[in-house]
């Protein structure tokens, strides 16, 4: 992970480059077809204890978003302009009008941002990860990856935008959902079959075209290289608050859709056949789920690229430490995921400041041990 | 410390290489070059390149360029008749006969379709120095030069291996003494002005170890990408830290690719309270300009100096 995110960095175009590979951070396919174990189900929701704790790992890392960074401003003097912020009391602030600016325009908007992308692809990767009954699932299952790389592909390589360009976010969004829509269109048409499995493979299917489609671009793009490069390694470098703006509707919705089926998640771990038994129209309830879903996480990815691991860990995690009720992971998810993927940011932009880290690199090197821990705890306890 | 040291050895050179030029132009009226008939003559040729010693046997007619620089450097001493391809990075000049020959990964078929009797490279990519060289073609590894005087030696390289030594030496010592003029007449002010150079607009820089922050060491800039040494030479700055240094020059690599200008950059959040966004000192430079290493850096050095020099003018 960290070698292939190094080899891709976006370099100066003409400067001294060795051969660049097009893949990004390896989070695009996954392996098909593995069923999870079936745990025994309790409808239970959210521990107490869990949810006070995830909610304060959440706010606490939004503080700390809010008060690390490359530049150094303190606690009290970041109160004391919160304070000159509030409307009706007009304290009067200590800070001077750049750090107010570095503050407010650059370091807030960045923190929110991760935790909206965060919270929204650790709750998409757990409803595809249910809907499938697949552990390795993760919001990119079905093409939003490829789809979102060749949309803004295209749109760095023929219509140049920069950040600054409204199009570069619009051409990502829809090519997640023109992808994922292809993949359903693709799996409908081979007839009866009603399998899971089907789906997934015709994701590997539409993924491997579009990865293929986007890199021949790339290729006849060179001059751009190092544009669509930055764009597919992902980050909050550049985030602002228009772009908060631009996807907070979308992680809402689609969180509360797949929030509303938290109990549906459960049924459906059971199995189609045994859901379909119970009552549950199958098919609509998980196109309605795999819909929220992607239309969230490609919302997600339009501003804040291509990012691993986020969508597979922290589901998981929950999962082990908690509950494998998805009325459990489900909401768990959206704190846990929000407040990773800020402290992951925090990490990106400080451990070598003033320069940063690709945050794939950091959700990789610092979430893969994490994980295994967790793995080998709960291998222990008898998961 | 390391920075100083770079500093102190950029200051040593400049000095060396004014004297150098100041002999160069004394000295080179007295003895006109004895290789200017034989340059012809002078082949078999070796030379010392990335790849070992090469040997071109005879005077090359048809030269495959896959490095940007090299065919600027080409085009400059009049070898520009003998080259038959150039890759599709080479973007100048526009005569250049431009192929679909990637760079990045050359194909040897395509290469060898044009009957070569010389290829320049610049980057050994998919091991294509190997597999021509199995085909006895000459390759000519020059990977691009990481400074002035390594710019220098490939443009004289560059005039050996293809029989004109005599048309290399005038490129060198108009681009020495140019450079040498623009950076004797820069004004240096007390406290040296700030500069943020920017290669791709997620604020990916360049720090004095480049080439390019070389450059803008010899102008007496103070490059804020240097803090960021730690991630390598061409370290992703944040956004905060670029605000907080609060540079006096931005000049905008990224212009073309990424249609960054002072507007867009004025638009940035947080920006706007730059001293370089709100004196307008920001240059769009020519990426090509900004990272081919050949006859036209002198552009470059000149549009820096240019912006350098206005900044001055309105302080007093």
């Amino acid at each position: 992970m960290s070698t292939s995110a190094r080899d891709g960095l976006p370099r100066p175009v003409g400067a001294p480059s060795e051969t660049v590979r097009p893949a990004p951070l390896g989070a695009r396919e996954r392996a098909p077809c593995e069923t999870m174990p079936h745990p025994t189900v309790r409808a239970r929701g959210v521990p107490p204890v869990w949810g006070i704790s995830m909610l304060i790992f959440a706010l606490l890392s939004l503080l700390v978003g809010l008060a690390i960074g490359p530049i150094g401003i303190g606690p009290g003097a970041i109160l004391s302009s919160a304070g000159s912020h509030l409307p009706l009391l007009h304290l009067p602030g200590r800070l001077g009008a750049v750090q107010e600016a570095i503050l407010w325009q650059v370091r807030a908007p960045r923190v929110v941002l991760a935790a909206l992308v965060g919270g929204m692809l650790a709750i998409a990767g757990s409803a595809y990860q249910g809907v499938f009954h697949n552990p390795l699932a993760d919001p990119y299952l079905l093409g939003v990856a490829a789809g979102a790389g060749l949309g803004a592909t295209l749109a760095i390589a023929y219509a140049g935008v920069g950040d600054a360009g409204e199009l570069l976010p619009l051409a990502a969004f829809a090519g997640a959902i023109a992808a994922v829509a292809a993949t359903y269109v693709l799996a409908r048409s081979a007839a009866d079959v009603r399998s899971t499995a089907l789906l997934i493979l015709a994701g590997v299917a539409v993924a491997a075209f579009l990865t293929a489609a986007q890199t021949f671009v790339q290729q006849q793009h060179t001059q751009m290289l190092s544009a669509i490069y930055s764009w597919l390694l992902g980050g909050f470098d550049s985030a602002s608050w228009q772009e908060v703006v631009l996807i907070a509707p979308y992680v809402a919705l689609s969180s509360a859709v797949i929030l509303a089926h938290r109990r549906v998640l459960d049924v459906l771990s059971l199995g189609d056949e045994q859901a379909g038994a119970l009552g549950l129209d199958v098919r609509r309830v998980r196109l309605a789920i795999v819909a929220a879903a992607t239309a969230g996480t490609a919302a997600a990815v339009a501003v804040s690229g291509l990012i691993g691991f986020v969508g597979i860990i922290v589901p998981h995690t929950i999962r082990l430490l908690v509950s494998s009720s998805y009325r459990a992971i489900v909401p768990l998810c959206l704190l846990a995921g929000a407040g990773f993927l800020v402290m992951a940011d925090v990490i990106a932009r400080c451990v070598l400041s003033p320069a940063e880290v690709p945050i794939g690199v950091v959700t990789a090197v610092f979430g893969a041990p994490f994980f295994a821990v967790v793995l080998r705890r709960a291998r222990r306890s008898g998961w | 410390m390391a920075r100083h040291r770079a500093r102190r050895w950029f200051l040593r050179w400049c000095a060396l290489a004014l004297v150098a030029v100041t002999l160069g132009a004394c000295s080179g009226s007295a003895h006109k070059s004895p290789q200017n008939n034989s340059d012809a003559a002078a082949f078999p040729v070796k030379l010392a390149a990335a790849n070992g010693t090469v040997t071109i046997p005879r005077k090359p007619k048809r030269i495959v360029s896959l490095s940007a620089t090299a065919t600027e450097d080409l085009y400059a001493i009049g070898a520009g008749r003998q080259v038959v391809a150039v890759d599709s990075y080479s973007t100048y000049p526009p005569q250049a006969p431009h192929t679909q020959i990637s760079e990045l990964s050359p194909n040897v078929e395509a290469i060898v379709s044009y009957r070569p009797d010389l290829v320049v490279i610049a980057e050994d990519n998919d091991h294509i120095v190997a597999q021509l060289e199995k085909l006895g073609i000459p390759v000519l590894f020059e990977p691009a030069p990481g400074s002035l005087a390594g710019a220098y030696a490939l443009i004289r390289a560059l005039g050996q291996a293809t029989g004109h030594s005599a048309g290399a030496a005038p490129v060198i010592g108009e681009m020495r003494r140019r450079i040498a003029a623009i950076v004797h007449a820069v004004p240096r002010p007390q406290t040296p002005l700030r500069v943020y150079h920017e290669v791709e607009s997620s604020y990916y820089s360049v720090t004095s170890r480049t080439f390019i922050g070389q450059i803008y060491t010899m102008l007496g800039l103070r490059n804020i990408a240097d803090r960021a040494h730690a991630a390598g030479a061409y370290p992703q700055l944040s956004a905060e830290y670029i605000i907080a240094s609060d540079p006096n020059l931005i000049v905008l690599a990224d212009a073309a690719c990424c249609k960054q200008s002072a507007a867009t950059v004025a638009a940035r959040p947080g920006w706007r309270n730059i001293a370089a966004v709100k004196d307008g000192a920001i240059v769009p430079i020519e990426e090509a300009i900004a990272s081919h290493w050949g006859p036209r850096t002198v552009i470059f050095v000149e549009k820096v100096a240019q912006a350098v020099k206005k900044l001055e003018d309105r302080t007093g």
